[in-house]
């Protein structure tokens, strides 16, 4: 199967990408070189092999509920390229 | 100036001890290579004279104390620029981070601390560590020390050329793909990717969260038992630590290797291998064998898939993990007055460079609805082929060997064209991390006075076997000692 930039478009969008013109059309391109090559993976007969999620055989790491010490309001903010009274400042969401 | 990096770790400490030589010397003649070098090799990003001079002096204050000292006291550290260090720059060596100045340390960063080294600074890298040529930089290319016409290698491109160049003693990098091991074959250092797990990946800006791994980059293998000790160990504060107990890795480190049964994968020697880096690897295998050591050829059959399951898995990670990067809480923000959506898609936009977005756009592909059994289930049912591979080989022999990269360094902007060949370098180094097994590279030679480097792969958990590998080769081979002219 080959992508479009139409597909491309849609894949930005869900990325929160905005992509160029220019962008649009040389990812279409890599994009669908490389999954030709990951195609590939198709030789390969996967049906009864269990997928890899973790190599480690860890399972839900649970821990007390305990309070400790976190970070301050300052310190949380301190990256923050905009805020107001102690709080994280984004555009109107709600018109 | 005789250079003290030419000391061996030990002699260090004993120098130190016998106060010939004070850390703020040794500090001063980091900070000396780097505005020597460092304008020509570009490993650094941020400098932390300030921070440095100051550790410096409250350890040589301890020494005079007669206080007990670190396992890497005094020694110069640069760490890899999407480890978070607190109040020290953190870009990732991306754009979207330029003024990023993080609230806390990372786990190996305060286990450094602990252990008496001094933080240098921040190392370059290819950007959020995506790319193996160091190319992608926000800041600038890395170049090779040994010649600086060629890549480094990535991601790690600034942690291997900063130890091959004598500007720190050693670095902290991570390993994703090959980012830490590549490199070190590049620029003719040792480079370790410890078992996924084994180090604690909290205060790591993540990239490819089942994959990642933090490990050392330093001068010869003696070095490294001695980084890989002080920061190995479970961490609370990484849900993906390991708890198992920590081996005394100098211990193993016993020059024999006698009896040791070493398995050759036909596919890491054969077509699509240099001639000389293959040529390279088999008079190490005649080092070994001379040791003692038996190996024989043997076969992982899925190694060929292995690339294209995990750009799949990695970028499919990596779009997850950089959706955190949304122009709000930290980093570029991009506000033209069109609302929320319009924030994050111009923030991103203007703060990603080219490989970041290509990664972000393949893994929301390979997840988005309709193709995630195609691609991601697909590809995680591939690792586990490559994993068994593994598994198979390892129930006979002790070590897997091959080279680490299927070429020496290659020229700047030699590959930037096709993302795809860039790729495939990453053919010996990338089955490594599906399976999560440690493996180290080591210098083993030279092509056109490029090095050569040599892998050696270990069962889970067992990197006191490849380090006592890697470090009986590197007493009978001279490779380690030789030191690039800049």
């Amino acid at each position: 199967m080959s992508i479009t930039v139409k597909d491309v478009q849609h894949v930005a969008k869900l990325a929160r990408l905005q992509l160029s013109p220019e962008e649009e059309a040389v990812f279409t391109e890599q994009m669908n070189a490389i999954l030709q090559y990951a195609e590939k993976l198709n030789e390969l007969d996967t049906e009864n092999v269990k997928p890899t999620t973790h190599v480690l055989q860890v399972s839900n790491v649970m821990r007390d509920d305990v309070v400790k010490e976190s970070l301050s309001q300052e310190e949380a903010l301190l990256n923050a390229p905009e805020e107001e009274e102690g709080h994280f400042k984004v555009p109107a969401v709600l018109e | 100036m005789l250079s003290l990096f030419q000391y061996r770790l030990p002699e260090l400490h004993n120098m130190l001890h016998s106060k010939d030589i004070s850390v703020s010397e040794l500090t001063e003649q980091s900070l000396a290579a780097i505005a020597e070098r460092d304008s020509k090799v570009h490993a650094f990003l941020t400098l932390n004279e300030e921070g440095a001079r100051q550790s410096a002096r409250m350890l040589d204050d301890k020494l005079a104390s007669g206080a007990a000292r670190g396992l890497l006291f005094g020694l110069p550290a640069g760490v890899k620029d999407n480890i978070v260090t607190k109040g020290l720059r953190t870009t990732c060596a991306s754009k979207f981070l330029d003024n990023f100045q993080p609230i806390y340390d990372a786990t190996v960063v305060s286990k450094l601390r602990q252990a008496d080294a001094v933080t240098i600074g921040k190392l370059n890298m290819d950007e959020f560590a995506m790319g193996g040529s160091n190319e992608n930089s926000a800041y600038g290319a890395v170049r090779n020390p040994w010649n600086l016409e060629h890549v480094p290698g990535g991601s790690s491109g600034g942690s291997a050329a900063a130890v091959a160049a004598g500007e720190v003693l050693f670095a902290l990098g991570s390993d994703t793909g090959g980012s830490i091991r590549q490199p070190a074959s590049y620029c003719g250092v040792v480079g370790l990717k410890p078992t996924y797990g084994l180090v604690s990946r909290y205060g790591l800006v993540a990239f490819a969260s089942s994959l990642d791994q933090i490990g050392p980059v330093t001068r010869n293998v003696e070095d490294s038992a001695y980084v890989l000790q002080a920061i190995a160990g479970y961490d609370a504060q990484d849900s993906t630590s390991a708890k198992v107990d920590i081996p005394d890795y100098l211990s193993a480190l016993t020059g024999d290797i006698s009896g040791l049964r070493i398995a050759v994968p036909k596919e890491y020697i054969g077509e699509g291998v240099d001639t000389a880096v293959r040529e390279q690897v088999m008079s190490a295998l005649k080092v070994l064998e001379g040791l003692g050591a038996v190996w024989e050829e043997v076969s992982l059959p899925h190694t060929e898939y292995a690339v294209a399951a995990y750009y799949l898995l990695a970028s499919s990670e990596a779009s997850s993990n950089l959706a955190r990067f949304d122009g709000v809480r930290y980093g570029v923000r991009v506000d033209d007055g069109g609302g929320l959506l319009d924030l994050y898609h111009n923030s991103r936009s203007r703060g990603f460079g080219p490989e970041v977005k290509r990664r972000i756009m393949l893994g929301t592909y390979a997840l988005s609805s309709g193709y995630y059994d195609a691609y991601y289930l697909k590809a995680q049912k591939v690792r586990t082929l490559i994993k068994q591979d593994f598994d198979e080989v390892f129930k006979k022999y002790d070590v897997v060997i091959g080279p680490t990269a299927p070429t020496t360094a290659f020229k700047l902007g030699s590959q930037t064209e096709d993302p795809l060949t860039m790729y495939l370098n990453d053919i010996l180094t990338i089955p490594v991390n599906l399976a999560g097994i440690p493996a180290v590279s080591i210098p083993c030679g030279f092509a056109e006075g490029l090095p050569v480097g040599l892998q050696i792969i270990g069962k889970e958990f067992d990197e006191s076997t490849v380090l006592r590998v890697a470090h009986a080769f590197e007493q009978n081979t001279d490779y380690h000692k030789e030191r690039p002219q800049l």
